[in-house]
């Protein structure tokens, strides 16, 4: 027991005397929140238009000035021709252009319709959709207005109530997923390279021949990265609490008590990282490739999974964190208890004992 | 006996390449037996194997009476093990490691001081310095107190003074003798020969093998032949020339002189007065000299090289 508590302190040591280490555990989830919280948001804004108006009367000129009060559009110099639209959008200064062809107001009240043409930038399809849709509704209003009395005789109104996120807080998706990206980074990233380091400085071969069972090696290296892992969860929450307002609707203990499954999940596949690899920066690669990649992209936080062809989302089954997220957003984000994630949770469960006695039985006690 | 060896064998890459071959050799209580030979000779392999840190492919071997495969975790609380690399926590103080593996092998730095004392005194002003930053010396200083802290029944020492200097590497020899009298048994490798003349016992190996195995004394005792020491202004000439001459059995460079020996003993002194007359080289002067291990390992290694020729023809 000594033992154990004498090689956790030493751990602890190298920690807290590599400048590098503690960057990565303790600047890397502080840049991420920051970073996903502020900087990158999926809100489209400040998009680049103009008008190449060729009727000059008073409802361009409405309409116009409406897209100019917009908040989510910059205009810019008005076009005198198409050709200078195109330049426009090969320079890259404007992403979506409106169109009015000449005579808009006769063709508008002699006819009833005038068409108005929209022109965008779709090597952004997602992008393009949305700029239209804004148009669409400036246009929209804009059409009303001009008949004040008509109603239309049957009419269906849609009242929108968004649960879970009443505020639309974009932050809120993204926590989850930054957790979870946290935990493989501190929990499996630096855990393997820390039992690698061993192996490479050569210390592993004097601690090979000493009394110490392998056992004890992995657990000693386990726990102080489990300790920091916790800590960065806390940071975490009380980044996403303080800093970007996000209510835990859920039990913070459950919310704690599946974190710690998740950070033993990622641990174990640390240390079974660290049996197949021999040097730091291989098994850095193997995490970084192997286990960050696909936690980005097939948990379901930045590409929602339902859209992926099956294959994918059959690869996504066997993606610990993909269930990790769907606890984290459950309890803290819905407040649902354990009775609606024990199903994932026991999924994580299996996964965590297969691969911790993986890896205990991977441990080789000899070199090579 | 402390260390038994039976025929080991250790192959690597599927057997393509042989690091150990048929090696057999015994360690006593109280010893220091050394392995001798340069890089590559396998002296590192049979260390591994001894600490149980590699499995031979065949023959079979004892520690304190234990055997190498069967009784690994009784082998590992009892040895001490100091790697040929410098393997301490480089990031952790002088005190901090050598606590750090008292606490590994069940024991306390204030338990065993008496047995580090003379080594830790040297290295005491520097125990709160990280371990990477010590001097070459000092670090294997550092590594053996690791190694003795749990007073181990047996030292291996793989390379201990590689990359010392030459006042510390005296130094280190001086505590190996001092341990010796503690009755630890010590295997310890080296490539230098002037140190195999520190060892009680020695083996002198080359390619995976062990040449000879005796007292440093009966090594160089049982040279064959008279050696000759040359010197001359132009060393170069001198060596061709030597080597051109028939009655000359082997020649080579050996630091600032040439070593040699000559096919018949009979008569060397006259043989010798005839080369001095006719090399007509500036300075030249040949005297008979008492070999060194070095010259019987390069004998021996000749020796070896002949036979192998012959037996692939």
């Amino acid at each position: 027991m000594k033992q154990l508590l004498v090689f956790i302190r030493k751990e602890f040591y190298h920690v807290f005397r590599d400048r590098r280490t503690l960057l990565i555990l303790f600047g890397l989830p502080i840049a991420q929140i920051v970073l996903f919280g502020f900087a990158l948001s999926s809100e489209v804004k400040n998009i680049g238009i103009t008008i190449f108006d060729q009727a000059h009367d008073i409802n361009s000129q409405q309409i116009t000035n409406r897209v100019k009060q917009s908040a989510y559009f910059i205009v810019q110099e008005p076009a005198a021709s198409l050709e200078e639209i195109h330049t426009k959008f090969k320079e890259g200064s404007i992403k979506c252009a409106l169109v009015f062809p000449p005579g808009f107001s006769e063709d508008l009240y002699r006819s009833g319709t005038a068409p108005v043409q929209i022109i965008t930038d779709a090597s952004d399809p997602n992008n393009a959709k949305i700029t239209v849709n804004y148009l669409s509704a400036i246009l929209g209003t804009y059409q009303q207005e001009l008949n004040p009395n008509l109603v239309i005789p049957l009419q269906i109104v849609p009242e929108i109530r968004s649960l879970y996120n009443q505020e639309q807080n974009g932050s809120l998706n993204f926590i989850p997923g930054v957790i979870a990206l946290i935990f493989m980074i501190v929990s499996t990233a630096l855990t393997s390279v820390a039992v690698v380091r061993e192996k490479e400085m050569g210390t592993m071969e004097v601690l090979l021949v000493s009394p110490l069972k392998p056992v004890m090696v992995l657990i000693s290296k386990a726990v102080p990265y489990l300790v920091l892992s916790l800590l960065d969860f806390i940071i975490i929450l009380l980044l996403s609490v303080y800093l970007l307002d996000v209510e835990i609707q859920g039990s913070l203990i459950l919310l704690f008590a599946e974190s710690i499954l998740f950070i033993v999940t990622c641990l174990s596949l640390g240390l079974l990282v660290s049996n197949v690899t021999n040097s730091q920066q291989a098994a850095m690669l193997f995490c970084m490739m192997g286990m960050m990649l696909p936690t980005l992209l097939l948990t379901g936080f930045l590409f929602p999974l339902e859209n992926m062809p099956w294959i994918f989302q059959a690869v996504s089954n066997i993606i610990p964190s993909k269930y990790y997220y769907e606890i984290i957003k459950a309890v803290m984000l819905k407040g649902l208890g354990f009775g609606y994630v024990w199903k994932e949770t026991l999924i994580l469960l299996v996964m965590t004992c297969l691969l911790l006695g993986l890896a205990l039985k991977k441990f080789s006690i000899r070199l090579a | 006996m402390m260390v038994e060896v039976n025929n080991i064998n250790k192959t690597y890459n599927e057997g393509e390449i042989t690091a150990v071959n048929n090696v057999s050799f015994a360690v006593d209580k109280g010893e220091i037996f050394g392995l001798i030979g340069p890089d590559g000779a396998g002296k590192t392999s049979i260390f591994r194997i001894l600490t149980t840190l590699l499995l031979p492919d065949s023959g079979s071997a004892r520690v304190d009476d234990l055997d190498v495969v069967k009784d690994y975790q009784e082998i590992r609380r009892r040895v001490g093990y100091m790697p040929g690399k410098f393997s301490l926590y480089q990031d952790l103080t002088v005190e901090e490691n050598l606590r750090f593996f008292a606490t590994v092998f069940n024991t306390t730095l204030e338990e065993n001081y008496h047995l580090i004392e003379d080594i830790y005194q040297q290295i005491a002003p520097f125990k709160t310095r990280r371990a990477g930053k010590l001097s070459g010396g000092m670090k294997q200083k550092l590594a053996l107190c690791c190694a003795l802290i749990h007073r181990p029944q047996v030292l291996f020492l793989d390379e201990p003074t590689t990359g010392v200097d030459v006042v510390s590497r005296k130094e280190f020899w001086e505590m190996l003798r001092k341990l010796k009298q503690q009755n630890i048994s010590i295997l310890v490798s080296t490539p230098y020969m002037d140190e195999a003349d520190l060892c009680d016992r020695i083996a002198l190996m080359q390619n995976g093998s062990i040449m000879s195995i005796d007292t440093p004394a009966n090594i160089v005792e049982s040279f064959p032949k008279n050696l000759y020491a040359a010197k001359a202004g132009d060393i170069y000439t001198l060596l061709k020339q030597l080597q051109g001459d028939e009655v000359v059995e082997s020649c080579f460079a050996f630091g600032e002189a040439l070593h040699l020996t000559f096919k018949s003993d009979q008569d060397a002194d006259n043989t010798v007065k005839r080369i001095v007359a006719e090399q007509q080289l500036d300075d030249l002067e040949i005297s008979r000299i008492t070999p060194t291990i070095e010259d019987s390992f390069i004998r021996l290694m000749r020796e070896n090289a002949t036979e192998t020729e012959t037996d692939g023809k």
